[in-house]
């Protein structure tokens, strides 16, 4: 009989509007590395976030065995005090402090009187540091070593909170591959002192380095269990997990309206990180969108895809933007979105919280507010014609709202997602570029939008569609180029491409 | 479409909780102060003792709505703006006329110095006004020598503090010009509510009840009215009175109804989203900032008018009742909300306690105690009402 450390049984957890995890199963033996897989937005991440507490027990349904005990975690310090520690995507450490006061935040040594014991703190870090075989002073600022050693203080942490089960959340995506291999010995090593992880990980050459089982997510639900010496666990059968789908009549027909004219061109063009100048994110990328075309992109997270569209939207990303942009045949220069708006382009974000929509104000605030001039005669607002204009547009998109002045923050995903579609529809774009246009939606709001965008291309338009969802970019693109880490991989013909073709590409650039 | 949405008594309250504050505290001192919080004196002087409050408020609000920043410098570009006047009037002898000019140019200088850096260099607004609050205020003093300046000039002082006579309707024995132009304003407020419900009829969009529309602008007019009576039996009206009223009436038109009014919500709102969408948010904190300045300015000149003198101390501490008032008018902590008309309800709920307290003799220490718990309470009530609506 194996020994379970941990049982997840049917987890359900909604979000307003999406069910972002359906009936998920996930079985992890004690002492074994378990990996999770599956494409952005599967629900791994939220599965991870169940587990440990950050949603509280009850706002989910399910039930977690731990040691064979029930628990309902209400706080990420219940599941620590089992011994449940989990390492976020994002390093969770504050630059300006020690490694030792980082590792110890929150649970601070105290002395007898209630003041911190710093001594005993920078004893028992260095003690932890050295079990992870990171060999510093436990007071060198975070900021002064590199991020590798910092993956290794997140763990050092962990283990002064005297861990039984890590969940490592994508722990090698900001590492180098000599820093990765190094965390993942050490994930091995201490396999042999019978600790157990969970790695949730894209690389399918870690996985197979390190993982004895692999756990498949698609869609919030698990799909299979693979086990290492029982199934083949090759990166094709694992692919194959990942995005094996039916892909019925969920995308709209469309008749071609290719022209021959290109609309946009992008020669040569190199984005670095705003904060970093050293780091580039775009590297010398080429492509054209012609008209009445709908363009795809294709990419894991972090592929520069974002990066791209918004350094060509007015410069609203990154630093140091070379290279050339032609709209009709003209070199253009777009400095600033307003630049980017008048010529006809609107970037809808993938991000509609943060980037795109005022949340605190009414549909008609947000229609109108890119687009002010439109119904104003002397920078006064026309208030009547700025009703009409966005009653029309909400019934165009088919935003359901009890009224245009419904705050947008009060809306379900989907609509929201409509009436920020909406307010760059009133800019009258002639490129739109969409960036993850259906995440966190319904099927039904996510068919309206693909309906959206044939309309756009039957009248001569043209749409470039960022999106991690390899179904929706095959369903509804005409060409889709396939970015990794900064670079262009390859330029597919939507017709011959499959989910299969892109992934290997994606791979194959990763493990060199 | 055409709706008429129902009464809510709970709604009503919320919606109109500050006014209802101003008119409960406003009954309250007049119990106990037996009655002379209404003598026309006083009523007359509330709006000329706090008018400086609502031009600073006014200014404050654009401020406050970019993200709940606020301008602390403002007081001092008081002194300054007041001790440059005069200077420039009394020891030099120099045109009142100009004098006003080259002051309003002093505010709005200080106002762009401080919006340059808030919005192209991006210091943070606390930072870079306190250090305009240390740096004006010093200015100042220099200016004046650390003495205290008289202004005599008459063309000066009835620029601002005059009370309008117009000949045939005012005489010694009577005025009738304020209560034409009481008449007139109320008139004014009936008949825009009727055209907005007819306009609105006309293409069909959802309207109040004609009784809440009707019932709103009634009471509005009759607190002009009343207003205008009481200013007849005292004096008339102040020009001080027509300079706020007139900047108020500019200020709610610019937040209400013009595109670069919303961008300053917008940016409160929501900046990320703002600057994508094409819109310049830099030279929207710097408007913000020039602008306070510029109005600085004017308060600067008001208040030496109605005071009288200028000295090193002038304006210590004005822009808190700015602030303040702005927060009780229902002003967002974090931007993104409020309007003229909150902030106005707000600096005369301040004027009222203060001006109720004076008459009852009770000390200026007793004032801060009473004006704090107010600010509070009303910021917690506004909070707490908020998150009951889950806005």
């Amino acid at each position: 009989m194996a020994d379970i450390i941990l049982e997840m049984k049917s987890i359900t957890k909604e979000f307003p509007g999406v069910k972002a995890l359906d009936n998920v199963n996930l079985v992890v033996e004690r002492g074994e590395i378990h990996a999770l897989i599956g494409e952005n937005g599967a629900g791994k991440s939220t599965l991870m976030n169940v587990l440990s507490g950050i949603y509280p027990a009850d706002s989910y349904t399910g039930e977690i065995y731990y040691n064979g005990e029930l628990c309902q975690f209400k706080t990420l310090k219940d599941s620590e005090a089992k011994g449940i520690v989990i390492i976020h995507q994002e390093l969770a450490l504050i630059p300006l402090l020690t490694i030792g006061e980082n590792m110890f935040l929150g649970n601070e040594i105290k002395t007898k009187a209630g003041f911190i014991d710093w001594d005993k703190t920078y004893h028992e870090a260095e003690k932890h540091m050295e079990q992870v075989g990171l060999y510093e002073s436990a007071q060198t600022l975070i900021k002064d070593i590199g991020t590798g050693k910092q993956q290794l203080v997140e763990i050092a942490k962990a283990f002064s909170k005297n861990v039984k089960l890590l969940i490592l959340d994508e722990p090698t995506s900001s590492l180098n591959d000599e820093d990765a291999k190094m965390l993942l010995d050490l994930l091995i090593a201490f396999k042999q002192e019978g600790l157990t992880s969970i790695i949730i990980t894209h690389k399918l050459n870690e996985i197979i380095y390190c993982a004895d089982k692999v756990t498949i997510i698609r869609d919030g639900s698990t799909i299979e269990t693979l086990v290492k010496g029982v199934d083949d666990l090759s990166e094709e059968r694992i692919i194959k997990g990942m995005v094996g789908r039916d892909m019925e009549d969920r995308y709209p027909k469309r008749a071609p309206c290719i022209r021959p004219e290109v609309l946009l061109e992008v020669k040569d063009w190199t984005v670095h990180h705003p904060l970093y100048p050293e780091r580039v994110v775009d590297d010398h990328i080429s492509f054209q969108v012609r008209k009445g075309e709908v363009v795809g992109f294709s990419g894991l997270q972090g592929a520069g895809r974002t990066e791209l569209a918004m350094s060509i939207f007015g410069r609203s990303y990154g630093q140091n933007i070379s290279g050339e942009l032609y709209l009709n045949g003209k070199k253009v220069q777009l400095k600033t979105p307003k630049d980017a708006i008048e010529h006809h382009m609107a970037y809808v974000t993938e991000d509609r919280k943060v980037n795109g929509l005022v949340l605190g104000e009414s549909i008609r605030f947000n229609t109108t507010l890119a687009a002010m001039q439109k119904i104003c005669s002397k920078g006064v607002i026309d208030k009547d014609m700025e009703v009409q204009v966005t009653e029309d547009m909400t019934k165009a998109m088919g935003t359901k709202t009890p009224s245009i002045e419904q705050k947008v923050g009060n809306l379900s995903g989907g609509n929201q997602q409509k009436a920020l579609l909406g307010k760059w529809m009133f800019t009258e774009p002639d490129i739109l570029i969409l960036d993850e246009p259906t995440r966190g939606i319904d099927v039904g709001a996510k068919y309206d939008i693909y309906c959206l965008v044939n309309e756009m291309v039957a009248s001569g338009k043209s749409v470039i569609m960022i999106s991690s969802e390899m179904p929706e970019l095959l369903g509804m693109c005409d060409r889709i180029y396939v970015m990794n880490e900064g670079k262009m991989l390859a330029e597919l013909d939507a017709k011959t491409a499959t989910q299969e073709s892109i992934m290997s590409h994606i791979i194959r650039s990763t493990v060199k | 479409m055409k709706k008429e949405s129902k009464f809510n008594l709970v709604a009503f309250m919320t919606k109109y909780s500050m006014v209802i504050a101003l008119a409960v505290v406003f009954v309250l001192f007049y119990f106990l102060t037996n009655g002379r919080l209404l003598y026309p004196q006083n009523m007359s002087n509330l709006m000329l003792q706090n008018g400086y409050v609502l031009v600073m408020a006014c200014g404050m609000l654009l401020c406050i709505l970019t993200g709940g920043n606020i301008d602390l410098s403002v007081g001092s570009v008081i002194c300054l703006v007041g001790g440059v006047a005069a200077v420039m009037i009394t020891n030099m002898g120099m045109n009142p006329i100009l004098t006003i000019v080259v002051c309003l140019l002093i505010g709005l200088v200080a106002g762009v110095w401080q919006g340059f850096w808030i919005g192209y260099v991006r210091i943070p607004p606390f930072i870079t006004t306190l250090a305009g609050m240390f740096v004006f205020r010093g200015i100042g003093r220099l200016v004046l020598d650390s003495k205290t300046v008289s202004v005599q000039n008459k063309t000066f002082l009835n620029i601002f503090t005059a009370y309008i006579k117009i000949p045939g309707l005012d005489n010694d024995d009577r005025l009738l010009s304020p209560i034409l132009v009481g008449i007139l304003a109320a008139a004014f407020v009936m008949y825009s509510t009727f055209s907005s419900r007819r306009s609105k009829q006309k293409k069909g969009y959802r309207q109040n009840t004609a009784l809440s529309d009707y019932g709103t602008s009634a009471i509005i007019s009759i607190v002009i009215l009343l207003y205008f009576f009481m200013l007849s039996q005292y004096k008339g009206i102040s020009v001080m009175l027509l300079w706020v009223v007139v900047i108020c009436l500019i200020y709610n038109f610019i937040t209400s109804k013009t595109a670069f009014g919303r961008y300053f919500y917008s940016v409160g709102g929501n900046e990320k989203a703002t600057k994508l969408s094409g819109i310049d948010t830099n030279k929207v904190y710097f408007i913000a900032y020039a602008n306070m300045g510029l109005l600085a300015g004017l308060c600067g000149l008001l208040c030496l008018a109605r005071v009288g003198s200028v000295n090193g101390q002038t304006g210590t501490s004005f822009e808190m009742d700015a602030i303040g008032s702005c927060f009780i008018g229902g002003a967002s902590a974090y931007g993104g909300s409020g309007t003229v008309g909150g902030v106005v309800i707000g600096a005369l709920l301040l004027g009222v306690i203060n001006m109720g307290m004076s008459i009852m003799g009770i000390g200026d220490s007793w004032q801060y105690v009473v004006k704090g718990g107010v600010l509070l309470v009303a910021v917690v009530f506004d909070v707490v009402s908020r998150r009951k609506n889950g806005g």
